[in-house]
């Protein structure tokens, strides 16, 4: 346990050295400048690893390996009912018979953003900015609901076989329409949420899911058909962000006419 | 801090339950190691408040502090080149994107569209993650510069998109389910605080500039070019 920890510390400070590197070299060449608080923010640094480290070495220990091996039974051809009794495989399927699958699609999919800690940082960031009116919660909801419809349509598509672009060209277009109607303190808020769905938690548990479906469903192939989840997860909180604050916004203007 | 670990553990909880549902309900089987389980719990828990905690003690006041410094030496030349740095340097040893990369370059061997030997496939991996790095890099200098002139971001993006549309219709099949997924791995956890610090402190040390509207949009940027030079490297080298 002690060396899975370490090792995961190992590449944890791997990733954080060239970051590092960078904000150092340029605050003490270019800028010229003593960093305030010099110490705390070196121990919020130790911090930022410390907890980083934690939380990727209790998630290979604890959840990974049973998100995996329940991606993995649910796109099983015995689970879905591809293989009858007699031994004989069938070769059609009903997009139906995915249902369970959609379904631990769309939850895996919700309960994994609300934990993203990249997420939490923006929400935290968007909350202090907009002095409140952009909450927390109400983010990080609207943002999971996007992840979760997104990754159930994206497993949709892969049992379907239907091609990505049709899918994201129409998220495209939504997005695009909007933007026209969104109150414009949310868009660039929107647009960043997209990206910051997808990092430590969501992305190996999708991908499994991805794979096991790209390689079970009949006439699926894995190596053209199991990627796009991630981009289907980055898609969708846009639109349910837009549509967060157009909701609240109307509520907002409903309130005011009623009084 | 027990606070903390409370709201730490009301984050984790929904995975938790959808876990069990499934696991018990669906499935029918047992939690297996329910011990390890629950010391992965704990960790993960530990972690989160830790990371939390840190956000709040060093990424977000350096990120700030430097947009103010970037911002009273008034050298755009040297925030362009931080801003490349930044984003090309968090991005090209990603793990998430190093994954990728070798995952595609074993597809892209299998079918047959580069050389099925060590070397080619490192090669191909490799040009991938600089193309993504370039971009991102490329993606947050135009996204400072755009902070700094306060251009409206709907029409960048909105001609991203159509950047991406138009690059679907002529890059090979092979590369476009990559290419998707290329913009949703760039950005990682330490990133994301950092460059959202750096553009809410641009925004709010700039006169004009209101750091809600203008001082976000850097990760929308780091998720989109990556997307378009992707399908550009699978155009050059694929065909």
């Amino acid at each position: 346990m002690i060396g899975d920890l370490f090792n995961t510390l190992i590449s944890t400070i791997r990733d954080v050295v060239p970051i590092a590197i960078i904000l150092f070299g340029f605050q003490l060449f270019v800028l010229r400048r003593k960093i305030p608080n010099l110490g705390r923010v070196l121990i919020g640094f130790v911090y930022v690893l410390v907890g980083l480290t934690f939380f990727l070495y209790g998630l290979e220990k604890a959840l990974f390996p049973l998100g995996k091996l329940m991606a993995k039974q649910l796109t099983a051809p015995e689970f879905i009912g591809l293989i009858r009794q007699t031994g004989e495989v069938i070769e059609s399927v009903d997009w139906w018979q995915y249902k369970w699958v959609y379904l631990f699609a769309f939850s895996i999919g919700f309960a994994t953003t609300i934990a993203e800690p990249a997420l939490l940082a923006v929400a935290i960031k968007a909350n202090q900015v907009s002095g409140g009116s952009v909450g927390i919660w109400g983010l990080r909801i609207s943002v999971a609901l996007g992840v979760a419809i997104g990754i159930s349509m994206g497993t949709y598509r892969i049992v379907t076989g239907t091609p990505l672009y049709w899918y994201i060209v129409t998220g495209y277009i939504a997005v695009i329409i909007q933007t026209v109607f969104a109150p414009k303190s949310i868009i660039a808020l929107a647009y960043d949420s997209g990206g910051v769905t997808t990092s430590t938690v969501t992305v190996p548990i999708v991908a499994a899911l991805g794979l096991g479906l790209a390689s079970t469903v009949p006439g699926r192939n894995p190596v053209l058909d199991g990627f796009g989840l991630i981009a289907f997860a980055s898609l969708f909180p846009m639109i349910t962000v837009m549509a967060y604050a157009q909701l609240s916004e109307w509520r907002a203007k409903r309130l005011t006419v009623e009084n | 801090m027990a606070k903390m670990f409370v709201s730490s553990f009301k984050d984790l909880l929904p995975i938790i339950l959808v876990i069990a549902f499934f696991q018990i309900l669906v499935l029918k089987q047992p939690i297996p190691n329910l011990a390890e389980l629950i010391i992965g719990i704990l960790f993960v828990v530990a972690g989160l408040s830790f990371f939390i905690k840190g956000l709040e003690m060093g990424l977000f006041p350096i990120g700030e502090s430097m947009a103010y410094d970037f911002a009273r030496k008034g050298s755009v030349f040297w925030l362009m080149v931080f801003a490349f740095c930044l984003g090309f340097g968090t991005t090209v040893a990603e793990p998430a994107l190093i994954a990728v990369a070798d995952e595609a370059a074993t597809v892209a061997a299998e079918g047959q569209m580069i050389a099925d030997s060590d070397a080619a496939r490192e090669n191909y991996a490799l040009g991938l993650r600089l193309t993504v790095a370039v971009s991102v890099g490329l993606a947050i200098l135009v996204g400072v510069l755009r902070i700094i002139r306060g251009w409206p971001i709907q029409y960048l993006i909105i001609g991203g998109y159509i950047g991406v549309v138009i690059m679907t219709v002529f890059a090979p099949a092979q590369i476009i389910g990559i290419a998707y997924d290329s913009g949703g791995v760039t950005t990682s956890t330490i990133t994301v605080p950092l460059v959202t610090a750096l553009g809410v402190g641009l925004a709010s040390s700039i006169k004009g500039r209101n750091p809600v509207t203008d001082g976000f949009g850097l990760i929308a940027f780091a998720s989109l070019t990556p997307m378009i030079f992707v399908m550009l490297y699978g155009m050059v080298v694929l065909s």
